[in-house]
């Protein structure tokens, strides 16, 4: 298995393409550029191919495959190996990030053709997916940690990319500092889980946990602190409640950053930590409850926001937030392999959304409000159609990507081990708001008449290497989730038994109980496939969660086709829901006022002017000052008198003999 | 035998007079003069103590001081001798141009 004992390549290879580029960027033409940044995203995509298929003629007990590299530190019994892993989870998350960036990559050699800074975007992009894939291939909680904060490094260069605006430094900074409060919680648990386990390790940290006793509801034990100071990390980088706020300001970047680092990968970045500490969330339910808790209320409250958004790239943002607060939702109630399943499908659907997207804004020559739109669905067919699929996909209409996976959720949130009725109605409140906001962003763009000046906006479909990455995600959002389908008729759900060794390896030890529902569900799934498998699959496609996606969708249509005064008067009828969703709930100038303002009143007032300019630079000038007194009072004895002198000396000599003297007495 | 503290009292008023001339009086030649009363009344003190205790040490650091004292002199008398020539005066008080 050559590739797999090679695992660096993977990893090298974009960071190789984002130091060339880096380095000698600036002097090539586009072309060479191009080459290097896709053929670098290309080559990797191609080493994880080959490696899946080495992957896929192991036995099990071949899985995960470990391999290190080279011993990174030690100190004492602290030590953290460069190694690598790979498993079924590994696997998906090595397959969306490579295709995705690189048709991220693709698509960005069209959308940036006329950006300054060129080179310096590919050296970014090649970097963050050098990154990612460390993110995703660690085998130790230290070296996801530097893929953790590389990503957000390169989120940070990305969204500043522009760095002459104003808003989108302060964009970026904005990002990088909220993260950060995430990730300080992420650092202390990290320490705390070596701590606990003496190892920072995947494998040696789940062989310890299996031996240990589980936290229970009542019981907050270590494991339970560990969950959650990493979840906390993981609010930060996913952007949930309440250190969401970064995200939809992280939209001041080009729009291939938002699809490829603020949708498809690095915000599913918590998701995917989750998931991999699994052994530990299983044991720790407070903790479980916390991540399914603020996932369902992420997905329910950022869809509200995302309802009145009138920036196309807003809305996407929102409903990203919305998303992830559902990958939570699954990962919470302990079916992490829908929220992966959810991940992988997000990663299609929302990629293309934000592409298209950036398409729609190409051919406006830049324009992002939605109100400035309308009417381009003949206009720019391919994108129209692209998103179009991609709408479908996210609402969750039957047999798109979005359906299988946000139904599996919300089937765990409803009737799985760790159901719980109001994340289920949350979860579904929020599913039909996406399905409204949705359509409302796909009617107000390509429905209607043109609401732009036709003389000045020259409306153009986009070249062909931005609309190829469209088609080719498109067909991921129709297909990408048709491997759960047998699911539906009561079958395996392919996607589920893929993951399951890495989530069953070290699962805690069913209760009685709960080992008796698990089988009378698998009873019941199997009398189900005996019975009616049609009927099964009616029964999913009428389910709950399809009708309220419809019912968003009538909304929609109702307000932005068949009576646009509608939206109007609903918005002067609930003038306060109105104003309270458009201002985004004032938690931008909450934050202002409770934290930002006394931070920045501390820092002025007392660490700039109390400490810095008034201890530190008023001990250094103080001291200059003290000399420079000093001396010119003493510099008044060089009186040019010699008879002063004269004096001086005697009573010196006088004065060192009494001196004398008296030590001398005192002896 | 005259005991060591009359020459050592002598010595003291020697060494006195020679710093009250060196404070007050205003002549440099004078102030050059106190400053070899100094230098003497020292070496009175050495001698008697060498000559009290029987020990050579005293009176080679007469020597010493002797030697000095000529040196300062004939460096000193020189700088004396210039000052005359270019200001017209021995009087330190108005010799004071090196000052702050």
């Amino acid at each position: 298995m050559p590739m797999l004992n090679y695992l660096w390549i993977i990893l090298a290879v974009p960071l190789a393409g984002s130091a060339l580029n880096g380095i000698f960027g600036a002097k090539w033409p586009k072309r060479t550029v191009n080459t290097i940044a896709i053929g670098s995203v290309g080559l990797s995509f191609l080493a994880v191919l080959e490696a899946i298929r080495e992957f896929w003629r192991l036995s099990p007990d071949q899985i995960p495959v470990v391999k290190n590299f080279f011993t990174w530190m030690v100190a004492g019994p602290f030590r953290v190996n460069f190694s690598l892993r790979v498993d079924q989870l590994t696997i998906v998350m090595l397959l969306v990030v490579t295709f995705v960036s690189l048709l991220v990559h693709i698509y960005s050699t069209g959308y940036m053709a006329h950006e300054g800074g060129y080179y310096r975007f590919f050296s970014y992009l090649n970097l963050f997916v050098f990154f990612m894939l460390t993110l995703v291939l660690a085998d130790n909680l230290v070296l996801m940690f530097v893929g953790w904060e590389g990503v957000g490094l390169c989120s940070y260069l990305l969204i500043g990319f522009w760095f002459l605006k104003q808003s989108a430094i302060s964009a970026g900074k904005k990002a990088f500092i909220t993260t950060r409060l995430g990730d300080m919680a992420f650092t202390v648990g990290i320490l705390l889980a070596f701590w606990t386990f003496s190892s920072v390790d995947f494998g040696t940290m789940f062989g310890k946990v299996t031996g240990m006793p589980a936290d229970t509801m009542g019981h907050a034990g270590v494991l339970t602190v560990i969950c959650i100071l990493l979840f906390v990390g993981a609010i930060g980088k996913s952007a949930q409640l309440p250190l969401y706020v970064w995200l939809p300001d992280a939209m001041e970047g080009p729009t291939p950053v938002s699809a490829l680092i603020h949708a498809a990968t690095m915000v599913t970045a918590g998701v995917y930590m989750v998931a991999r500490m699994s052994p530990l969330f299983s044991r720790a339910p407070i903790a479980m409850m916390m991540v399914a808790i603020t996932g369902a209320i992420t997905a329910f409250y950022a869809a509200t926001i995302g309802l009145v958004q009138t920036d196309i790239k807003k809305v996407l943002a929102y409903s990203t937030v919305s998303q992830l607060g559902y990958m939570f939702l699954g990962c919470g109630v302990g079916a992490y392999a829908a929220g992966i399943f959810h991940l992988m499908t997000h990663a299609f659907f929302k990629g293309l959304l934000f592409l298209a997207a950036g398409s729609v804004i190409h051919a406006m020559g830049g324009e992002q409000d939605m109100r400035g739109m309308g009417g381009l669905r003949k206009k720019i067919p391919v994108t129209y159609w692209t998103m179009f699929a991609a709408t479908l996909a996210i609402a969750g209409a039957p047999g798109f990507a979005g359906f299988f996976s946000k139904d599996e959720i919300l089937d765990a949130a409803g009737s799985g081990p760790h159901a719980n009725i109001v994340l289920w109605i949350l979860g579904l409140a929020g599913a039909g708001l996406t399905s409204f906001y949705m359509f409302r962003l796909l009617f107000l763009t390509f429905f209607g008449r043109g609401r732009y000046d036709e003389h000045k906006v020259h409306v153009h479909e986009s070249p062909r290497n931005m609309t190829v990455p469209l088609i080719l995600l498109a067909i991921l959002s129709l297909g990408g989730g048709w491997m759960a389908a047998p699911h539906l008729a009561g079958g395996v759900d392919h996607f589920e038994a893929f993951l399951h060794p890495v989530f069953s390896a070290y699962a805690p030890q069913t209760t009685g109980i709960e080992q008796q529902a698990s089988l009378a569900g698998s009873a019941g799934e199997a009398g189900g496939m005996e019975h009616n498998p049609g009927m099964e699959v009616l029964h999913a496609v009428t389910g709950p969660p399809v009708i309220v996606a419809l019912i968003g969708f009538l909304f929609a249509w109702w307000f932005y086709i068949k009576d646009r005064e509608a939206p109007r008067k609903l918005a002067k009828g609930l003038r306060g829901a109105y104003l309270l969703l458009l201002n985004k709930y004032w938690v931008d100038e909450l934050y202002q006022a409770a934290f930002i303002g006394p931070l920045l009143w501390i820092s002025r007032n007392a660490l700039w002017r109390g400490v810095d300019a008034g201890l530190i630079d008023g001990a250094v000038n103080g001291s200059a000052r003290l000399a420079r007194g000093s001396g010119g009072q003493l510099r008044k004895l060089q009186s040019g008198n010699t008879r002063s002198y004269a004096t001086w000396i005697v009573i010196g000599a006088a004065g060192f003999t009494v001196l004398l003297l008296g030590l001398w007495m005192v002896r | 035998m005259v005991p060591v503290s009359y020459y050592l009292v002598l010595s003291a008023v020697l060494f006195g007079l020679g710093v009250v001339a060196f404070i007050f009086k205003r002549n440099v030649i004078t102030i050059f003069m106190s400053i070899e009363l100094m230098l003497n009344a020292v070496n009175l003190a050495f001698v008697a103590f060498a000559r009290a205790w029987h020990q050579l040490d005293g009176l080679v650091f007469v020597f010493f001081v002797i030697v000095v004292a000529a040196a300062e002199a004939a460096v000193g008398l020189a700088i004396v001798i210039t000052i005359a020539h270019n200001r017209r005066t021995l009087n330190v008080e108005e010799v004071n141009l090196l000052k702050f």
